[in-house]
């Protein structure tokens, strides 16, 4: 026999470990939910969860290069005649941005505006959407390891699709736009107005918040990342306006827009580096302090 | 005794702890495949499905330090709150270790009817947990994929019991 069985119970009775580990796991959702203690224990876990992530992506992988070695002779023409007379259009719009950049250095010069730094960033790869129901996230393949902070940008190629909100050593986790109180500050690229551009939790769905029912916003709008925050840099397609409704009933436009960017499709993207630091916010006057403490007590 | 509900019991080899590991392993890999769209609701939590399978069948071989490592796996993997899973993978553990007399004895039909009220049941667990911290009802397709996981047990058990069936004798005609 492998097993004889005990003549006395021994231990502990299985209700009170349960309590044991439920407690310990009640301590660890606080800590993590209340006060983000456990960024080392997440990292650490995070390495010997990292040999499985990467295997479980291997399939999907090697899957899509072995579609991509059986492309036909026709697609491929077909791809490289798309591409060529893209790529030539693309060379003339690069030698008119050329141009307007000189200009627009030799204008921003002559006005004294600090110029605008080019952001440097690193491409990585989707390796799988988190299985996280409450939220919208995803892995991608690059880490600690590759000088990945939280809070920087990430974009595709057409548009910014969220942020690192956690990194691993060699994985990070991005918060995608779409995620519930996920905020960007956009500027319409029509009118030139100023919005906060927040996620709902629904897929391919975003809206603007505290948009007077009078400001100018159509179906159709573009919006761009309008760089105020210091974490987007400025100028980046965000979501368009698909619509607007106009109720006297409430106080402010109801505004639907969707994403550009691939949010749940597409596998490479750009984790953009470190933003050029901030200006320093003004010091809070004197006056204004007590002022505050009153209104919190 | 009525035949009914009950199923006959089968004659077993003892299970080999090394299998234990693959599976719990394979199921891990399974659960951190890329799943998207509507899969991704319909996909069940194979850990989950596995922990309560070996709790049920080999309750003295599997313990709570298990399914609760296995949880925290689980939470780095899926970017949840910390400690989520742990907690659904011990209640599981314990209602499969308090039930598995029970449940062992009883048909696959049955068995089932076993299954979905403890899936759903972690579920709600995680769905309390999240509303604690401030996440929203993300719809009732949330709980598609208790459903799914109570339709695997089936094939499953099948599987899990293979390398445990006695190979047929040779020399019996």
């Amino acid at each position: 026999m492998e097993h004889t069985p005990p003549l006395f119970r021994t231990g502990l009775t299985p209700l009170a470990r349960l309590m044991i580990f439920a407690m310990l796991s009640a301590v660890l959702l606080v800590a993590d939910a209340r006060f983000n203690y456990l960024t080392t224990l997440r990292q650490i876990t995070g390495v010997i969860v990292y040999p499985l992530q990467r295997l479980a992506a291997a399939p999907a992988a090697m899957g899509d290069r072995i579609a991509d070695f059986f492309v036909t002779h026709g697609a491929l023409r077909r791809d490289n005649q798309r591409l060529t007379g893209q790529n030539l259009e693309l060379a003339i719009a690069a030698q008119r941005t050329e141009a307007l950049h000189k200009e627009n250095a030799h204008l921003r010069g002559l006005l004294g505006v600090r110029e605008q730094v080019p952001v440097p960033s690193i491409s990585a790869e989707i390796l799988y959407a988190a299985r996280d129901p409450f939220s919208r996230k995803v892995m991608i393949d690059r880490g600690l390891q590759h000088d990945i902070e939280s809070g920087r940008p990430v974009v595709d190629h057409v548009g910014i699709i969220g942020q690192v909100t956690r990194t691993y050593p060699w994985l990070s986790e991005v918060t995608l736009i779409t995620e519930k109180g996920h905020l960007v500050p956009v500027l319409n690229v029509r009118s030139g107005l100023r919005a906060v551009l927040a996620g709902t939790g629904d897929d391919g769905k975003l809206e603007l918040r505290f948009i007077p029912l009078t400001a100018d916003f159509q179906i159709g709008d573009k919006l761009v990342t309008s760089g105020i925050d210091g974490i987007y840099p400025p100028g980046l397609p965000v979501a368009e306006v698909i619509q607007v409704e106009r109720n006297t009933a409430y106080l402010f436009a109801g505004i639907a827009c969707k994403p550009l960017a691939g949010v749940n499709a597409g596998t490479q993207v750009l984790v953009l580096g470190p933003l050029p630091a901030q200006p320093e916010r003004p010091a809070e006057t004197p006056a204004a302090a007590p002022q505050k403490k009153k209104g919190r007590s | 005794m009525a035949a009914g509900p009950m199923s006959p019991q089968e004659l077993l080899l003892p299970v080999k702890p090394g299998f234990i590991v693959l599976t719990l392993i394979a199921a891990l890999l399974c659960n951190l495949l890329p799943w998207s769209g509507w899969a991704m609701w319909l996909v069940p939590d194979f850990v989950a499905l596995i922990v309560l399978y070996w709790c049920i069948h080999e309750p003295r071989k599997i313990g709570f330090l298990t399914a609760w490592s296995l949880g925290l796996l689980m939470d780095i993997a899926d970017g949840s709150l910390f400690g989520q899973h742990a907690l659904a993978y011990i209640i599981l553990a314990y209602a499969g270790m308090a039930l598995h007399r029970r449940v062992q004895r009883f048909a696959m039909a049955q068995q089932i009817l076993h299954v979905i009220p403890l899936l759903l049941f972690i579920d709600l667990v995680v769905l309390l947990v999240r509303a604690l911290s401030g996440a929203d009802f993300p719809g009732h397709t949330y709980f598609l994929g208790s459903f799914t996981g109570a339709a695997l047990w089936p094939v499953m058990t099948h599987l899990l019991k293979l390398p445990q069936r006695p190979r047929p004798d040779p020399d019996r005609v």
